[in-house]
């Protein structure tokens, strides 16, 4: 097999789109590499890098501006429609029918394919079984989860036997359980049928199981080989101080982060794991880490793809995000009592006689799988849905009696933009600013902070619904950050960002949280329930596990696993909780 | 206080700018108002200049030729075929070819000659009434003229009663002058009840909707800052037809113009209060969308625009009371044509406002309650 030529050979490819009113973007840079048969091969690198570029135009989608191009050893200029005849290509929203169910949505690709009665007999059971979507086969595609969506489209797509799978993003907003389903499925296929996957991510973990791994930085290619080869480039250059117990993991990381000679640090399991750009032991960095205990680690592939990045981007350096007002009450004063909170919906119990507090300056992580009552619990927080029964305050006051003066004291960042896409960016800052009262000079004054802060500036007179992902999700932190609210509620707020974006959104985060703001978050990334002072692990409505990040993944400790990773961890939680419910 | 009317003043910018900064929802606003009123004032009318006849002459003497004569010469009918058998009656009507047929029996002049008056039938293709009801009107009075010269030649004394009309406020009672006026109520009210809708559910679908309950706003000034800027498109709206009709049609107005804005602006309240019901009620745009199309159609028909509601049945006339548009099209009509004054519409002004009352506090306890 592998001495025929490569599945996908790239070479020298450019590609150029040219955006209404502005200058031409220019998404793929002379870039060159192969996938080889019967393997996985990641396109990894942050939004922009020209993954989805990339994908389309092996999906003979696009029409490549110069360099060439062949998939299955067909020149995609000469022959596209043979190509897409052979290879199958799941976008990243991938076109699922909402009102149709399972069994009608997957009739129909069959369908679009001309996929024979007997190629669906035999095909069906087996994508049926590989996606455990069996059950589901009469449920409309509309009510599936955001997890099953992305197995049904994998289903979809493969409705027939294709030559080559594309995948783009496709695990992008699924909770840690589908996301390991989906890789399972995906490992199947290539180790058991050796079908030919090419896929882009954004999850580096991800890009650590794949064979070939292809790193992608604004249209051009910053290194590619095997994932160990990635990792080796850190070797020698990782560490792990452990913070002193005055310190906590935060603190010592937003320290660690200042310093130029560190490439990245990142709190994990309660210590500190950095990077830094000379190798050997840290003595330049002394003054940061002084008394403390410092030991060399084994790097991984983040490491390796924060070294090259850097290499290719400065580190931002940001300001300090200060508060201009203090927050009022004590550190260690609770600003958010839940008491036995009930929510149904007719017979569904989407969250179920919860309890928890969270302090002030705190930041509140809540994790759990989709449907776990996250996103319900979220919105009776903020007012948005009235509960069925239970406690609930939130800064001193009733939420359900919540006065306009009260919501004043809160600042909300949806997890899907949800600002005024029409608008500019000054003119939704402007709205929101009056939709908070402000007026006159202080209006000014906190627009003007948001915009030095969240870095705006040259985006100002931009319309909203064209500003770049990053920039989108920095225009809702600000538009939320203007009244300087006591308590920020931010739902997923790093769904589909990259390792940078993720990077400087937390270092902001901790920095409001340090002035006594006090943070509550929903996340789906594992490794940043870390940054969390307190979580809670949901499923189902309950709340399984609660406490430090520490305390919860010390309660998943077991012989086989002494040291849990956070989603270690969040796995065995959640699965005990559905192995004792079905139990019983 | 300050602080809610600057809340609302600030909603008010964002959806006047949200709808405004794009030239194609820009014009979308205000550009089929205009059309529509243009194309309609000349489409929407009942006059008819041009009806074709048919002629089954089976006298065959002076006084039928000189009926015919005086038909053909009326400019508005034309003869298409002279048929020569009573069966040739129900191909000419079925086919289309001709929508009346006159026809006039053996004994015609004989019968005149004797004094004692004869019959003219008259068949007319019914499947369309409206046109068929104003022909036959057409015919009778062409007889009538017929009968004077006729009566006036043979020395027949003239009828004890002689009809001599006159119409007020549209002295040649054509129908733009009636259509036209009614057009401001009708034109703007499907955009203003949309437009409302649709800022509501859009916001729903996109996720603001939410942004926008965590801020200080309270749901009335919500309200308040999606009614003023439909309102104040609406105002807009009706002020192109206007400008149609007398700068265009050269309609006189008659009436005062204060009058005229009063009452639309209670009409485009309810207008906008409808819009708002209908928002709380959708899910999402295109329910929003459908909703509102399901409700202009009776809107439109059970208002007076085109059918006088008092020929309809009575529970029908009682149903029409729900809506607005029949209020405006009378306020508007009469101020433009008559010149009413403000004290002889209170019968139109108070169940305007009654409706608007009623369907933005209705509104304002949905929204209030759908955060269940």
């Amino acid at each position: 097999m592998n001495a025929r030529a490569p599945a996908l050979v790239a070479q020298q490819l450019h590609k150029r789109f040219q955006r209404k009113d502005e200058s031409p973007v220019q998404a793929l840079h002379g870039v060159s590499f192969e996938a080889r048969y019967g393997e996985l091969t990641a396109l990894v690198g942050p939004d922009g890098a020209g993954k989805t570029t990339l994908m389309r135009l092996a999906a003979a989608l696009l029409h490549v501006d110069a360099g060439s191009l062949s998939v299955l050893g067909i020149d995609i200029a000469s022959d596209p429609q043979q190509v897409q005849d052979r290879i199958s290509y799941m976008p990243q929203r991938f076109g699922l029918y909402e009102d149709l169910t399972v069994q009608e949505n997957l009739d129909l690709y069959a369908d679009l394919h001309g996929v024979s009665a007997d190629g669906r007999a035999q095909r069906y059971p087996a994508l049926f079984d590989m996606t455990a979507l069996g059950p589901f086969r009469s449920r409309l595609a509309g009510q599936l989860s955001g997890g099953m969506k992305q197995k049904l489209g994998l289903a979809c797509t493969l409705v027939r036997s294709p030559e080559l799978l594309l995948l783009d993003e496709p695990t992008v907003g699924v909770d840690p359980i589908s996301r390991r389903e989906l890789w399972d499925i995906v490992r199947q296929l290539v180790a058991e049928q050796g079908l030919t996957v090419v896929l882009s991510t954004a999850y580096l973990d991800e890009a650590e199981r794949c064979s070939h791994v292809i790193l992608l930085h604004q249209g051009k290619v910053l290194s590619q080989g095997s994932p160990q080869q990635v990792a080796a480039m850190a070797a020698g250059h990782c560490f792990v101080a452990v913070p002193s117990a005055q310190q906590s993991a935060r603190a010592l990381q937003a320290r660690l982060l200042d310093e130029p000679d560190v490439v990245d640090a990142v709190p994990d399991g309660g210590r500190v794991r950095f990077v830094r750009a000379a190798v050997g032991k840290p003595a330049v960095i002394e003054h940061a880490l002084e008394g403390l205990a410092v030991d060399p680690v084994l790097p991984r592939f983040e490491d390796g793809f924060m070294m090259l990045l850097r290499t290719a981007v400065e580190r931002e350096r940001l300001p300090p995000i200060s508060v201009t007002r203090p927050v009022a009450g004590h550190a260690g004063h609770a600003v958010v009592q839940v008491q036995r909170l009930l929510k149904k919906f007719g017979a569904f119990t989407a969250v179920d006689h919860i309890s928890f507090e969270v302090r002030r300056g705190e930041i509140f992580g809540l994790l759990g799988p989709n449907g776990a009552g996250k996103t319900t619990t979220f919105r009776m927080l903020c007012g948005l849905l009235v509960p069925t029964a239970g406690q609930l305050r939130v800064a001193g006051a009733d939420v359900r009696s919540a006065s306009a003066s009260a919501r004043a004291r809160l600042g909300y960042v949806a997890q899907k933009f949800a600002l005024y896409g029409p608008l500019s960016v000054l003119e939704n800052l402007e709205f929101f600013a009056s939709a908070y009262g402000l007026r006159g000079e202080r209006k000014r004054a906190r627009i003007a902070w948001a915009t030095q802060q969240f870095e705006l500036g040259e985006h100002l007179r931009t319309t909203s619904s064209q500003l770049p992902g990053g920039y989108k999700q920095r225009l809702a932190m600000a538009a939320a950050l203007l009244h300087e609210p006591e308590i920020l509620f931010l739902d997923e707020p790093t769904s589909g960002a990259d390792p940078l974006a993720r990077r400087s959104f937390w270092r902001r985060i901790t920095a409001l949280a340090d002035q006594g703001v006090t943070i509550i978050v929903t996340t789906h990334f594992m490794q940043e329930a870390e940054y969390c002072d307190h979580i809670a692990i949901m499923d189902s409505g309950q709340v399984l596990s609660q406490g430090s990040p520490a305390e919860v993944r010390q309660r998943a400790r077991t012989q086989a696993r002494p040291e849990p990773s956070m989603e270690d961890a969040f796995i065995a939680v959640v699965e005990q909780a559905r192995a004792a419910q079905a139990a019983a | 206080m300050l602080d809610s009317l600057l809340r609302i003043l600030a909603l008010t910018r964002k959806e006047l700018l949200a709808v405004l900064k794009d030239k194609r929802s820009r014009l979308s606003l205000l550009i089929p108002p205009v059309v529509q009123a243009l194309i309609f004032g000349y489409a929407a009318t009942y006059d008819l200049n041009h009806v074709t006849y048919a002629a089954l002459d089976q006298d065959h003497s002076a006084a039928s030729r000189q009926l015919l004569a005086a038909v053909d010469g009326s400019g508005v009918f034309e003869r298409v075929a002279d048929l020569q058998r009573a069966s040739d009656i129900a191909t000419y009507i079925d086919a289309r070819r001709a929508l009346l047929v006159l026809q006039i029996n053996q004994n015609f002049e004989r019968q005149l000659l004797s004094g004692r008056g004869a019959d003219l039938q008259v068949i007319a293709d019914g499947r369309n009434s409206n046109t068929a009801g104003t022909a036959i009107g057409y015919v009778g009075s062409v007889v009538e003229q017929f009968n004077a010269a006729w009566g006036g030649d043979h020395g027949w004394t003239p009828p004890p009663v002689q009809l001599v009309s006159r119409a007020w406020y549209n002295p040649n009672l054509e129908t733009r002058w009636f259509m036209i006026p009614g057009m401001i109520g009708t034109l703007t009210l499907i955009q203003t009840m949309m437009l409302t809708a649709m800022s509501v559910a859009r916001e729903r679908e996109q996720g603001t909707f939410d942004q926008l309950l965590v801020t200080p706003f309270r749901p009335y000034e919500i309200m308040a800052g999606k009614a003023l800027p439909s309102m104040l498109v609406g105002t807009i709206q009706a002020t192109g037809v206007l400008l149609v009709a007398q700068l265009w049609f050269h309609i006189p107005f008659e009436g005062s113009y204060l009058t005229l804005y009063a009452g639309l602006m209670l009409f485009l309240l309810a207008a906008v209060g409808i819009g708002l019901l209908l928002s709380s009620v959708a899910a999402t745009m295109q329910q929003a969308m459908l909703y509102s199309m399901l409700l202009i159609m009776p809107f439109s028909l059970l208002s007076g625009l085109t059918t006088p509601l008092s020929s309809m049945p009575d529970w029908l006339q009682y149903l029409t009371a729900i809506n607005p548009l029949r209020y405006a099209i009378d306020i508007t009509r009469r101020v433009y044509l008559e010149g009413t004054g403000l004290n002889l519409l209170l019968s139109d002004l108070w169940p305007l406002c009654l409706l608007a009352a009623l369907s933005l506090s209705g509104a304002s306890w949905m929204f209030r309650h759908r955060m269940q």
